[in-house]
């Protein structure tokens, strides 16, 4: 289970990126963060961000929520 | 604020040729009657249309009866999927795609799959080549009617790896249909393939000329009711002077690829450094060797596509992007999610005859400001 949950439904890309990347580096290292994203970018770009910040892709996942991806703070 | 404009959209349509320019006047005049019909005009039209037919199969390196002009290449494009599919559908209903064909195979491949047909679509890398592993897999498979891939990616610039698809289908008994749109007039084609499409405005043509090539011995069946123009591949009258005008800057074009391959390409490389170094956070994509020589594609991090293409559009720059919001579909372009890269703030830049190194040199210059003031103005510099 995620420690938080980050509600970017209805923003369209790039926002739900923006609004992972501003959270990310504000929570303790190891901390999952869901970001619910429905815009279809964000399957695509939330997994390019981790790779391009080193940060830990967890999971796309369709919960009741709608599309939601999971992002552990690496460092 | 207006800037001398700019064009860099090749890809999407190359400036006419001036040949192209010169040989459709010329065909107006003298190319307007029916070539099929038993008269004086006809024939000469007759003679136009058999001349160009020639010279394009020529270049192509087919059969002049192998070859028919279609409306345009999106037309080729389905012609070549349904048709290879209907030629073998007693051997079964399955076409074996890459993950990146244009989006006209593949709603071709959309409307097979709603007739009852299978669609099998196979993955590419991170640079956007095709997994041949996987794709030798999937047409050994039992059923599949034809496989179809892309000469090189149109979206990011990857040249597939054809000819080692092309065995691998030749070991399955299955036809290879190759879209080279990107590619005719601009590099030397792959062989190994059964059908081959490619679409006159790319190498600066007029639009709505199309070609589709159909080897001897290819079980292929017209998808369309019947007619017998065009060898009995497409329906309708050809706009001959169009097709007169693609055939002789195709001439033109492919007579000056090398040379221009040998000046554009490091034009693109030129691009492909300075972004990588000078716009921060950007992610150029795409194989840096393996590649088409005129086009290069990049991505900025939390920039928006539109407001993107919209900047450069004020500054004078043409240019075209996968990006989502750029799209009627508001989806991502399904090559950039292919290959999983950053899709949102993506930009395509394809460069033609006309293209000169200052104009490389302007984009060049005013790209790194133009991101900068779109990251300031979002808020998200530092992220």
């Amino acid at each position: 289970m995620p420690d938080e949950v980050l509600d970017c439904r209805g923003q369209r890309c790039p926002l739900p990126v923006i609004a992972a990347a501003r959270r990310m580096p504000e929570v303790p290292v190891g901390t999952v963060v869901r970001v619910l994203a429905d815009d279809p970018a964000a399957a695509v770009d939330i997994p390019a961000w981790c790779r391009m910040r080193g940060q830990e892709f967890v999971a796309a996942i369709t919960g009741p929520d709608g599309p939601a991806y999971d992002i552990r703070r690496a460092h | 604020m207006n800037a001398s404009p700019v064009y860099l959209d090749a890809a999407t349509a190359a400036p006419t040729h001036p040949v192209a320019r010169q040989a459709l006047l010329a065909a107006l005049d003298d190319g307007w009657a029916d070539p099929g019909k038993l008269y004086g005009q006809a024939r000469r039209a007759r003679q136009l249309l058999d001349a160009a037919r020639e010279a394009t199969a020529q270049t192509l390196g087919v059969r002049a009866d192998e070859l028919s002009f279609t409306s345009s290449g999106t037309t080729a494009a389905h012609g070549a999927v349904l048709g290879g599919l209907a030629g073998r559908r007693r051997v079964g209903p399955t076409l074996v795609h890459s993950a990146i064909e244009h989006s006209a195979v593949l709603h071709a491949a959309e409307r097979h799959v709603a007739a009852g047909g299978v669609a099998d679509p196979v993955p590419v890398d991170r640079l956007g080549r095709l997994d041949l592993s996987a794709w030798s897999d999937a047409v050994r498979a039992p059923g599949v009617a034809l496989a179809a891939l892309i000469s090189a990616s149109h979206e990011v610039g990857t040249v597939q790896p054809v000819a080692e698809a092309a065995a691998a289908c030749a070991g399955a008994g299955v036809p290879l249909y190759v879209d080279a749109a990107q590619s005719v007039g601009r590099v030397p084609l792959p062989a190994g393939w059964s059908v081959l499409t490619a679409s006159a405005h790319k190498w600066g043509g007029p639009s709505g000329v199309g070609l589709l090539a159909v080897r001897k011995g290819t079980r292929w069946e017209s998808p369309w009711p019947a007619d017998d123009r065009e060898g009995g591949r497409t329906p309708g009258s050809v706009n001959l002077p169009a097709v007169v005008a693609a055939a002789a800057s195709l001439r033109a074009a492919a007579a000056d690829a090398a040379a221009e391959e040998t000046r554009l390409a490091p034009l693109v490389d030129r691009i492909r450094a300075r972004v990588a170094a000078e716009v921060p956070d950007v992610e150029v994509v795409g194989d840096p060797v393996l590649r088409l020589p005129h086009l290069v594609t990049f991505s900025c991090l939390y920039v928006d596509g539109e407001a993107l293409l919209h900047a450069l559009d004020r500054r004078g720059f043409a240019v075209s992007s996968g990006s989502s919001c750029t799209s009627s579909t508001l989806r991502p372009s399904h090559v950039l999610e292919a290959m999983g890269v950053l899709s949102h703030g993506n930009v395509r830049v394809s460069l033609h005859r006309e293209t000169t190194e200052a104009d490389v040199e302007r984009f060049l210059a005013e790209l790194p400001g133009i991101v900068a003031g779109l990251r300031a103005e979002a808020g998200v510099v530092g992220l």
